[in-house]
Protein backbone atom coordinates (compact mmCIF):
# COMPACT_ATOMS: atom_id res chain seq x y z
CA UNK A 1 0.00 0.00 0.00
CA UNK A 2 1.08 3.67 -0.65
CA UNK A 3 0.50 6.55 1.74
CA UNK A 4 -0.49 9.42 0.29
CA UNK A 5 0.62 12.41 2.60
CA UNK A 6 -2.73 14.44 3.93
CA UNK A 7 -2.19 17.94 4.73
CA UNK A 8 -4.45 19.18 2.15
CA UNK A 9 -2.22 19.70 -0.50
CA UNK A 10 -3.92 20.52 -3.77
CA UNK A 11 -2.78 17.70 -6.02
CA UNK A 12 -3.26 14.79 -3.52
CA UNK A 13 -6.80 13.94 -4.80
CA UNK A 14 -5.27 13.47 -8.34
CA UNK A 15 -2.45 11.15 -6.94
CA UNK A 16 -4.96 9.27 -5.61
CA UNK A 17 -6.95 8.65 -8.94
CA UNK A 18 -3.60 7.99 -10.56
CA UNK A 19 -3.17 5.09 -8.35
CA UNK A 20 -6.58 4.05 -8.61
CA UNK A 21 -6.62 3.61 -11.90
CA UNK A 22 -2.95 1.77 -11.97
CA UNK A 23 -4.93 -0.41 -9.34
CA UNK A 24 -2.19 0.60 -6.68
CA UNK A 25 -3.90 0.13 -3.12
CA UNK A 26 -3.12 3.60 -1.63
CA UNK A 27 -4.99 5.87 0.82
CA UNK A 28 -4.75 9.61 1.80
CA UNK A 29 -3.55 9.83 5.24
CA UNK A 30 -1.92 11.81 7.84
CA UNK A 31 -2.11 8.79 10.89
CA UNK A 32 1.32 8.13 11.80
CA UNK A 33 0.45 4.15 12.11
CA UNK A 34 -1.09 4.53 8.96
CA UNK A 35 1.75 6.10 7.56
CA UNK A 36 4.40 3.55 9.13
CA UNK A 37 2.40 0.65 7.95
CA UNK A 38 2.58 1.66 4.04
CA UNK A 39 4.99 0.36 1.82
CA UNK A 40 5.72 3.95 0.62
CA UNK A 41 4.76 7.58 1.30
CA UNK A 42 4.40 10.10 -1.64
CA UNK A 43 4.07 13.24 -0.12
CA UNK A 44 2.14 15.58 -2.67
CA UNK A 45 2.22 19.43 -2.93
CA UNK A 46 0.59 22.34 -5.18
CA UNK A 47 0.82 25.96 -4.52
CA UNK A 48 3.10 28.03 -2.23
CA UNK A 49 5.81 26.91 -0.14
CA UNK A 50 5.03 28.73 3.36
CA UNK A 51 1.20 27.60 2.87
CA UNK A 52 2.10 24.01 2.72
CA UNK A 53 5.08 24.32 5.98
CA UNK A 54 2.51 26.10 7.55
CA UNK A 55 -0.08 23.34 7.00
CA UNK A 56 2.40 21.08 7.91
CA UNK A 57 3.74 22.35 10.90
CA UNK A 58 0.76 23.53 12.21
CA UNK A 59 -0.03 19.99 13.84
CA UNK A 60 3.14 18.62 14.21
CA UNK A 61 3.25 16.60 10.54
CA UNK A 62 6.40 17.78 9.99
CA UNK A 63 8.03 15.60 12.54
CA UNK A 64 5.71 12.85 11.50
CA UNK A 65 7.30 13.23 8.06
CA UNK A 66 10.89 13.81 9.11
CA UNK A 67 10.63 10.76 10.98
CA UNK A 68 9.47 8.22 8.30
CA UNK A 69 12.31 9.80 6.18
CA UNK A 70 14.69 8.69 9.06
CA UNK A 71 13.44 5.33 9.03
CA UNK A 72 14.13 4.82 5.47
CA UNK A 73 10.90 4.69 4.37
CA UNK A 74 10.72 5.11 0.70
CA UNK A 75 9.23 8.83 -0.07
CA UNK A 76 8.30 10.27 -3.19
CA UNK A 77 8.08 14.45 -3.27
CA UNK A 78 6.13 15.72 -5.73
CA UNK A 79 6.40 19.77 -6.92
CA UNK A 80 6.23 21.63 -3.41
CA UNK A 81 6.32 18.80 -1.68
CA UNK A 82 9.64 17.85 -3.77
CA UNK A 83 11.00 21.65 -3.13
CA UNK A 84 10.23 22.01 1.05
CA UNK A 85 12.30 18.46 1.72
CA UNK A 86 15.13 21.14 1.01
CA UNK A 87 16.52 23.64 3.72
CA UNK A 88 14.55 26.78 2.25
CA UNK A 89 12.59 28.09 -0.39
CA UNK A 90 12.38 32.05 -1.91
CA UNK A 91 8.72 31.53 -1.75
CA UNK A 92 7.50 33.42 1.00
CA UNK A 93 10.82 33.34 2.58
CA UNK A 94 10.01 30.09 4.03
CA UNK A 95 12.00 27.64 6.09
CA UNK A 96 11.85 23.97 4.88
CA UNK A 97 12.46 20.83 6.17
CA UNK A 98 16.04 20.48 6.11
CA UNK A 99 15.98 16.87 5.15
CA UNK A 100 17.73 17.60 1.79
CA UNK A 101 20.51 20.35 1.50
CA UNK A 102 20.16 23.62 -0.59
CA UNK A 103 17.33 25.64 -1.63
CA UNK A 104 14.61 26.71 -3.72
CA UNK A 105 15.16 29.55 -5.84
CA UNK A 106 12.73 32.17 -7.68
CA UNK A 107 13.45 31.74 -11.96
CA UNK A 108 14.40 34.78 -13.56
CA UNK A 109 12.46 35.76 -16.33
CA UNK A 110 15.07 37.62 -17.98
CA UNK A 111 17.04 33.75 -18.94
CA UNK A 112 16.97 33.69 -22.63
CA UNK A 113 15.35 30.24 -23.46
CA UNK A 114 16.12 28.39 -27.09
CA UNK A 115 14.12 30.67 -29.21
CA UNK A 116 16.47 33.87 -27.77
CA UNK A 117 13.76 35.26 -25.90
CA UNK A 118 13.11 35.95 -22.27
CA UNK A 119 11.53 32.81 -20.56
CA UNK A 120 7.73 32.87 -18.82
CA UNK A 121 7.24 32.30 -15.45
CA UNK A 122 5.69 30.02 -14.41
CA UNK A 123 7.35 27.19 -15.92
CA UNK A 124 4.47 25.68 -17.36
CA UNK A 125 3.65 22.94 -19.75
CA UNK A 126 5.78 19.41 -21.10
CA UNK A 127 9.73 19.10 -20.98
CA UNK A 128 12.23 16.77 -20.57
CA UNK A 129 14.37 15.52 -18.21
CA UNK A 130 17.97 14.73 -18.61
CA UNK A 131 19.05 11.99 -15.57
CA UNK A 132 22.51 12.62 -14.23
CA UNK A 133 22.50 9.62 -12.75
CA UNK A 134 20.96 6.50 -13.25
CA UNK A 135 17.02 6.62 -11.45
CA UNK A 136 15.34 3.20 -10.35
CA UNK A 137 11.96 5.40 -11.05
CA UNK A 138 12.83 5.68 -15.10
CA UNK A 139 12.78 2.28 -15.58
CA UNK A 140 11.67 1.26 -18.96
CA UNK A 141 10.62 5.46 -19.69
CA UNK A 142 12.02 6.88 -22.79
CA UNK A 143 14.75 9.67 -22.34
CA UNK A 144 12.72 11.68 -24.59
CA UNK A 145 9.55 11.23 -22.67
CA UNK A 146 8.07 14.70 -21.15
CA UNK A 147 6.70 15.37 -18.43
CA UNK A 148 4.62 18.40 -16.93
CA UNK A 149 5.57 21.09 -14.97
CA UNK A 150 3.95 24.25 -13.42
CA UNK A 151 5.81 25.63 -10.82
CA UNK A 152 7.81 29.24 -10.55
CA UNK A 153 10.52 28.48 -8.12
CA UNK A 154 13.16 25.42 -9.23
CA UNK A 155 14.77 23.19 -6.39
CA UNK A 156 18.73 23.83 -6.51
CA UNK A 157 20.24 21.18 -3.71
CA UNK A 158 23.75 20.35 -3.21
CA UNK A 159 25.40 18.76 -6.09
CA UNK A 160 25.54 15.46 -4.71
CA UNK A 161 21.97 15.03 -4.07
CA UNK A 162 20.83 16.17 -7.90
CA UNK A 163 19.40 13.20 -9.59
CA UNK A 164 18.26 14.94 -13.21
CA UNK A 165 18.07 18.32 -15.09
CA UNK A 166 15.82 20.09 -17.03
CA UNK A 167 16.54 23.22 -19.42
CA UNK A 168 14.60 26.13 -18.80
CA UNK A 169 16.55 29.47 -20.08
CA UNK A 170 19.11 27.16 -18.50
CA UNK A 171 19.45 23.77 -16.81
CA UNK A 172 17.36 23.44 -13.62
CA UNK A 173 17.29 20.25 -10.75
CA UNK A 174 13.92 18.98 -11.66
CA UNK A 175 14.92 15.13 -9.75
CA UNK A 176 16.81 15.61 -6.19
CA UNK A 177 17.33 12.98 -3.33
CA UNK A 178 19.51 9.55 -3.14
CA UNK A 179 18.16 6.02 -3.14
CA UNK A 180 14.62 5.73 -1.63
CA UNK A 181 13.80 9.77 -1.33
CA UNK A 182 12.92 10.84 -4.79
CA UNK A 183 11.89 14.74 -5.27
CA UNK A 184 10.63 15.54 -7.96
CA UNK A 185 9.74 19.24 -9.67
CA UNK A 186 6.65 17.60 -12.41
CA UNK A 187 4.07 16.19 -11.79
CA UNK A 188 3.82 12.19 -12.36
CA UNK A 189 0.19 11.96 -11.84
CA UNK A 190 -0.51 14.63 -14.75
CA UNK A 191 2.69 13.44 -16.72
CA UNK A 192 0.32 11.05 -18.95
CA UNK A 193 1.50 7.36 -19.38
CA UNK A 194 5.21 7.99 -18.51
CA UNK A 195 4.02 9.52 -15.22
CA UNK A 196 2.22 6.73 -14.91
CA UNK A 197 4.96 4.31 -15.06
CA UNK A 198 7.21 6.60 -12.66
CA UNK A 199 4.36 6.03 -9.79
CA UNK A 200 4.29 2.36 -10.95
CA UNK A 201 8.23 2.36 -10.78
CA UNK A 202 8.56 3.58 -7.29
CA UNK A 203 5.54 1.57 -6.39
CA UNK A 204 7.34 -1.92 -7.29
CA UNK A 205 10.89 -0.23 -5.42
CA UNK A 206 8.56 0.43 -2.52
CA UNK A 207 7.47 -2.92 -1.89
CA UNK A 208 11.04 -4.63 -3.10
CA UNK A 209 12.37 -3.03 0.53
CA UNK A 210 9.68 -3.05 2.98
CA UNK B 1 13.73 22.48 -23.99
CA UNK B 2 9.37 23.07 -22.88
CA UNK B 3 7.66 21.79 -25.43
CA UNK B 4 4.71 24.01 -27.16
CA UNK B 5 1.28 22.51 -26.37
CA UNK B 6 -1.72 21.43 -28.54
CA UNK B 7 -5.08 21.97 -26.74
CA UNK B 8 -8.38 20.57 -27.84
CA UNK B 9 -11.43 22.65 -25.77
CA UNK B 10 -14.98 21.02 -25.68
CA UNK B 11 -17.73 23.21 -25.30
CA UNK B 12 -20.47 21.28 -22.66
CA UNK B 13 -23.88 21.76 -22.88
CA UNK B 14 -26.25 19.68 -20.60
CA UNK B 15 -23.44 17.46 -20.33
CA UNK B 16 -22.81 16.60 -23.94
CA UNK B 17 -20.01 18.01 -26.66
CA UNK B 18 -21.32 20.94 -28.98
CA UNK B 19 -19.24 23.25 -31.07
CA UNK B 20 -20.85 26.42 -32.26
CA UNK B 21 -19.19 28.97 -34.59
CA UNK B 22 -19.22 32.35 -32.88
CA UNK B 23 -20.46 31.28 -30.25
CA UNK B 24 -24.22 30.20 -32.16
CA UNK B 25 -26.11 27.55 -33.44
CA UNK B 26 -24.44 25.04 -31.06
CA UNK B 27 -25.14 21.11 -32.45
CA UNK B 28 -24.30 17.95 -30.86
CA UNK B 29 -21.59 16.39 -31.49
CA UNK B 30 -20.47 13.72 -28.78
CA UNK B 31 -19.83 12.43 -25.42
CA UNK B 32 -16.88 15.02 -23.58
CA UNK B 33 -15.68 12.24 -21.19
CA UNK B 34 -15.13 10.14 -24.41
CA UNK B 35 -13.67 12.40 -26.40
CA UNK B 36 -11.35 13.58 -23.32
CA UNK B 37 -10.49 10.35 -23.75
CA UNK B 38 -9.45 9.82 -27.20
CA UNK B 39 -7.99 13.17 -27.21
CA UNK B 40 -5.30 12.18 -24.07
CA UNK B 41 -4.54 9.02 -25.75
CA UNK B 42 -4.09 10.54 -28.86
CA UNK B 43 -1.41 13.08 -27.35
CA UNK B 44 -3.00 16.12 -26.58
CA UNK B 45 -0.95 18.43 -24.26
CA UNK B 46 -3.73 19.44 -22.00
CA UNK B 47 -7.78 19.89 -22.29
CA UNK B 48 -9.89 22.95 -21.68
CA UNK B 49 -14.04 22.04 -20.86
CA UNK B 50 -15.95 25.08 -21.36
CA UNK B 51 -19.58 24.91 -19.32
CA UNK B 52 -21.95 26.63 -21.64
CA UNK B 53 -25.06 25.29 -19.53
CA UNK B 54 -27.30 28.37 -18.57
CA UNK B 55 -29.02 26.07 -15.83
CA UNK B 56 -28.45 25.33 -12.27
CA UNK B 57 -29.37 21.63 -13.12
CA UNK B 58 -27.02 21.25 -16.03
CA UNK B 59 -24.27 23.01 -13.52
CA UNK B 60 -24.85 19.66 -11.60
CA UNK B 61 -24.20 17.27 -15.14
CA UNK B 62 -20.96 18.92 -16.26
CA UNK B 63 -19.35 18.68 -12.81
CA UNK B 64 -20.11 15.13 -12.62
CA UNK B 65 -18.41 15.30 -16.41
CA UNK B 66 -15.40 17.31 -14.59
CA UNK B 67 -15.33 14.19 -12.11
CA UNK B 68 -15.75 11.32 -14.70
CA UNK B 69 -12.76 12.87 -16.97
CA UNK B 70 -10.49 13.56 -13.76
CA UNK B 71 -10.49 9.79 -13.29
CA UNK B 72 -9.67 8.74 -16.88
CA UNK B 73 -6.97 11.19 -18.41
CA UNK B 74 -3.78 11.95 -16.55
CA UNK B 75 -2.96 15.15 -18.22
CA UNK B 76 -4.01 18.50 -17.11
CA UNK B 77 -7.19 19.96 -17.95
CA UNK B 78 -9.04 23.02 -16.89
CA UNK B 79 -12.37 24.00 -16.84
CA UNK B 80 -14.25 27.74 -17.45
CA UNK B 81 -17.62 29.29 -18.12
CA UNK B 82 -19.85 29.84 -15.34
CA UNK B 83 -17.41 30.86 -12.40
CA UNK B 84 -18.40 34.02 -11.11
CA UNK B 85 -16.84 33.32 -7.26
CA UNK B 86 -14.46 31.55 -5.54
CA UNK B 87 -16.87 28.68 -4.46
CA UNK B 88 -17.33 28.34 -8.53
CA UNK B 89 -13.66 27.56 -8.64
CA UNK B 90 -13.84 25.40 -5.42
CA UNK B 91 -16.08 23.10 -7.24
CA UNK B 92 -14.33 22.32 -10.69
CA UNK B 93 -11.21 22.45 -8.90
CA UNK B 94 -12.25 19.50 -5.95
CA UNK B 95 -14.31 17.68 -9.17
CA UNK B 96 -10.24 16.75 -10.07
CA UNK B 97 -9.84 19.89 -12.50
CA UNK B 98 -6.23 21.20 -12.31
CA UNK B 99 -7.15 25.07 -13.10
CA UNK B 100 -10.08 27.17 -13.75
CA UNK B 101 -10.55 29.94 -16.09
CA UNK B 102 -12.75 33.11 -15.19
CA UNK B 103 -13.56 35.65 -18.20
CA UNK B 104 -16.74 37.05 -18.03
CA UNK B 105 -16.77 36.95 -13.92
CA UNK B 106 -13.67 38.37 -13.85
CA UNK B 107 -14.40 41.31 -16.10
CA UNK B 108 -17.36 41.80 -13.70
CA UNK B 109 -15.52 41.55 -10.59
CA UNK B 110 -11.73 41.30 -10.92
CA UNK B 111 -11.07 40.84 -7.37
CA UNK B 112 -12.03 37.14 -8.14
CA UNK B 113 -8.22 36.13 -9.81
CA UNK B 114 -7.03 37.75 -6.33
CA UNK B 115 -9.08 35.72 -4.36
CA UNK B 116 -8.59 32.65 -6.42
CA UNK B 117 -5.21 32.84 -6.58
CA UNK B 118 -4.64 33.36 -2.93
CA UNK B 119 -6.92 30.16 -2.11
CA UNK B 120 -5.69 27.87 -4.59
CA UNK B 121 -2.27 29.21 -6.06
CA UNK B 122 -2.20 31.21 -9.17
CA UNK B 123 -0.75 28.20 -11.05
CA UNK B 124 -4.43 26.87 -11.40
CA UNK B 125 -6.11 30.84 -12.44
CA UNK B 126 -6.20 31.09 -15.88
CA UNK B 127 -7.42 34.26 -17.28
CA UNK B 128 -9.77 33.92 -20.37
CA UNK B 129 -10.10 36.89 -22.36
CA UNK B 130 -12.40 37.40 -25.34
CA UNK B 131 -11.38 40.10 -27.73
CA UNK B 132 -12.15 41.68 -30.72
CA UNK B 133 -10.91 44.29 -33.09
CA UNK B 134 -12.05 47.80 -32.92
CA UNK B 135 -10.71 51.00 -33.81
CA UNK B 136 -8.06 52.97 -32.09
CA UNK B 137 -9.47 55.56 -29.37
CA UNK B 138 -8.30 57.30 -26.48
CA UNK B 139 -9.77 54.51 -24.20
CA UNK B 140 -8.74 51.67 -26.39
CA UNK B 141 -5.52 52.61 -27.73
CA UNK B 142 -4.56 48.51 -28.73
CA UNK B 143 -7.69 48.65 -31.19
CA UNK B 144 -8.23 45.62 -29.32
CA UNK B 145 -11.37 45.70 -26.83
CA UNK B 146 -12.54 43.34 -23.97
CA UNK B 147 -16.17 41.75 -24.92
CA UNK B 148 -18.37 39.42 -22.84
CA UNK B 149 -20.87 36.81 -23.42
CA UNK B 150 -19.62 35.38 -26.46
CA UNK B 151 -18.73 38.98 -28.02
CA UNK B 152 -22.25 40.16 -27.51
CA UNK B 153 -21.41 42.85 -25.12
CA UNK B 154 -18.11 44.85 -25.48
CA UNK B 155 -16.56 46.53 -22.31
CA UNK B 156 -14.81 49.24 -22.97
CA UNK B 157 -11.72 48.09 -22.00
CA UNK B 158 -8.23 47.60 -23.84
CA UNK B 159 -7.58 44.21 -23.83
CA UNK B 160 -3.57 44.62 -23.55
CA UNK B 161 -4.26 46.83 -20.18
CA UNK B 162 -6.79 43.86 -18.95
CA UNK B 163 -4.00 41.22 -19.35
CA UNK B 164 -2.02 43.20 -17.49
CA UNK B 165 -4.00 44.06 -15.02
CA UNK B 166 -5.15 39.90 -14.65
CA UNK B 167 -1.47 39.32 -14.02
CA UNK B 168 -0.54 41.63 -11.06
CA UNK B 169 -3.86 40.16 -9.85
CA UNK B 170 -2.22 36.69 -9.83
CA UNK B 171 -3.49 34.95 -13.25
CA UNK B 172 -0.93 32.10 -13.85
CA UNK B 173 -1.70 32.19 -17.73
CA UNK B 174 -4.01 33.67 -20.10
CA UNK B 175 -6.24 32.07 -22.47
CA UNK B 176 -6.51 34.64 -25.52
CA UNK B 177 -9.34 33.80 -27.86
CA UNK B 178 -10.09 36.80 -30.88
CA UNK B 179 -14.01 36.55 -31.71
CA UNK B 180 -12.99 37.90 -34.95
CA UNK B 181 -10.61 34.86 -35.94
CA UNK B 182 -12.62 32.34 -34.41
CA UNK B 183 -14.48 30.12 -36.73
CA UNK B 184 -13.08 31.30 -39.43
CA UNK B 185 -10.37 28.48 -39.73
CA UNK B 186 -7.84 31.37 -41.54
CA UNK B 187 -5.56 31.18 -38.77
CA UNK B 188 -5.52 33.02 -35.17
CA UNK B 189 -4.90 36.54 -34.95
CA UNK B 190 -1.00 36.75 -34.22
CA UNK B 191 -1.13 40.36 -34.08
CA UNK B 192 -3.22 40.53 -30.98
CA UNK B 193 -1.62 36.87 -30.04
CA UNK B 194 2.52 38.90 -29.74
CA UNK B 195 0.68 42.14 -28.62
CA UNK B 196 -0.31 40.06 -25.23
CA UNK B 197 2.43 38.02 -25.02
CA UNK B 198 4.61 41.42 -25.00
CA UNK B 199 2.53 42.61 -22.16
CA UNK B 200 2.66 39.97 -19.75
CA UNK B 201 5.42 37.74 -18.88
CA UNK B 202 2.88 33.96 -17.60
CA UNK B 203 2.17 31.90 -20.66
CA UNK B 204 -0.62 32.97 -23.50
CA UNK B 205 -2.52 30.56 -24.90
CA UNK B 206 -3.75 31.89 -28.44
CA UNK B 207 -7.14 30.51 -29.28
CA UNK B 208 -9.69 31.06 -32.19
CA UNK B 209 -8.76 30.77 -36.00
CA UNK B 210 -7.41 27.23 -35.96
CA UNK B 211 -8.26 25.46 -39.54
CA UNK B 212 -4.93 23.76 -40.48
CA UNK B 213 -1.82 23.24 -38.41
CA UNK B 214 0.43 25.56 -40.56
CA UNK B 215 -2.22 27.89 -38.28
CA UNK B 216 -0.61 26.64 -34.78
CA UNK B 217 2.81 26.90 -36.21
CA UNK B 218 2.35 30.76 -36.69
CA UNK B 219 0.84 31.13 -33.35
CA UNK B 220 3.68 29.41 -31.27
CA UNK B 221 6.66 30.91 -33.56
CA UNK B 222 5.62 34.69 -35.07
CA UNK B 223 2.52 34.74 -32.00
CA UNK B 224 4.77 33.45 -29.60
CA UNK B 225 2.27 31.75 -27.63
CA UNK B 226 2.67 29.36 -25.44
CA UNK B 227 -0.16 27.05 -26.52
CA UNK B 228 -2.54 26.35 -29.25
CA UNK B 229 -5.90 26.17 -28.66
CA UNK B 230 -8.08 23.73 -31.13
CA UNK B 231 -11.92 22.51 -31.29
CA UNK B 232 -13.14 21.65 -35.16
CA UNK B 233 -10.64 21.26 -37.09
CA UNK B 234 -9.90 17.92 -34.49
CA UNK B 235 -13.46 17.46 -33.74
CA UNK B 236 -14.80 16.83 -36.91
CA UNK B 237 -11.82 14.36 -38.03
CA UNK B 238 -10.10 16.37 -40.69
CA UNK B 239 -7.15 16.66 -38.45
CA UNK B 240 -5.94 14.13 -35.77
CA UNK B 241 -4.09 15.46 -32.68
CA UNK B 242 -0.57 13.23 -33.78
CA UNK B 243 -1.07 14.53 -37.48
CA UNK B 244 -1.00 17.95 -36.28
CA UNK B 245 1.90 17.32 -33.99
CA UNK B 246 3.96 15.29 -36.56
CA UNK B 247 3.62 18.85 -39.07
CA UNK B 248 4.82 21.27 -36.47
CA UNK B 249 7.80 18.83 -35.54
CA UNK B 250 8.81 18.95 -39.49
CA UNK B 251 8.64 22.81 -39.41
CA UNK B 252 10.84 22.64 -36.38
CA UNK B 253 8.45 23.03 -33.02
CA UNK B 254 9.78 21.82 -30.00
CA UNK B 255 6.50 19.68 -28.85
CA UNK B 256 5.82 16.64 -26.98
CA UNK B 257 6.01 13.31 -29.22
CA UNK B 258 5.69 10.40 -27.10
CA UNK B 259 3.14 9.87 -24.76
Amino acid sequence: MLAIFDYKAGNQTSVHRALNHLDIPNQITNDPDKLAAADGIIFPGVGAAGQAMDELTCGGLDEVLKSLIWQEKPVLGICVGCQILLDYSEENNTKALSVIPGECRLFNASWVDYEGIAIRVPHMGWNTIELQHECELFDGIAPEANFYFVHSYYPAPKEEYVIGTTVYGRPFCSIHGRQGLWAVQFHPEKSGRPGLKLLQNFYSYSQGVK
Amino acid sequence: MLSKRIIPCLDVRNGRLTKGIKFEGNVDIGDPVETAKRYYEEGADEIVFYDITASSEGRGIFLDVVEQVASQIFIPFSVGGGINSVDDMRAVLSAGAEKVSVNSGAVKNPDIISEGSLQFGSQCIVLGMDVKRVEKTKDIPSGFEVVIHGGRKAMGMDAVEWAKTGEALGAGEICLNSIDADGTKDGYDLELTRKIVKAVTIPVIASGGAGHPKHMVEAVTEGRASAALIASIVHYGEWTIPDIKKYMADEGVVIRSIW
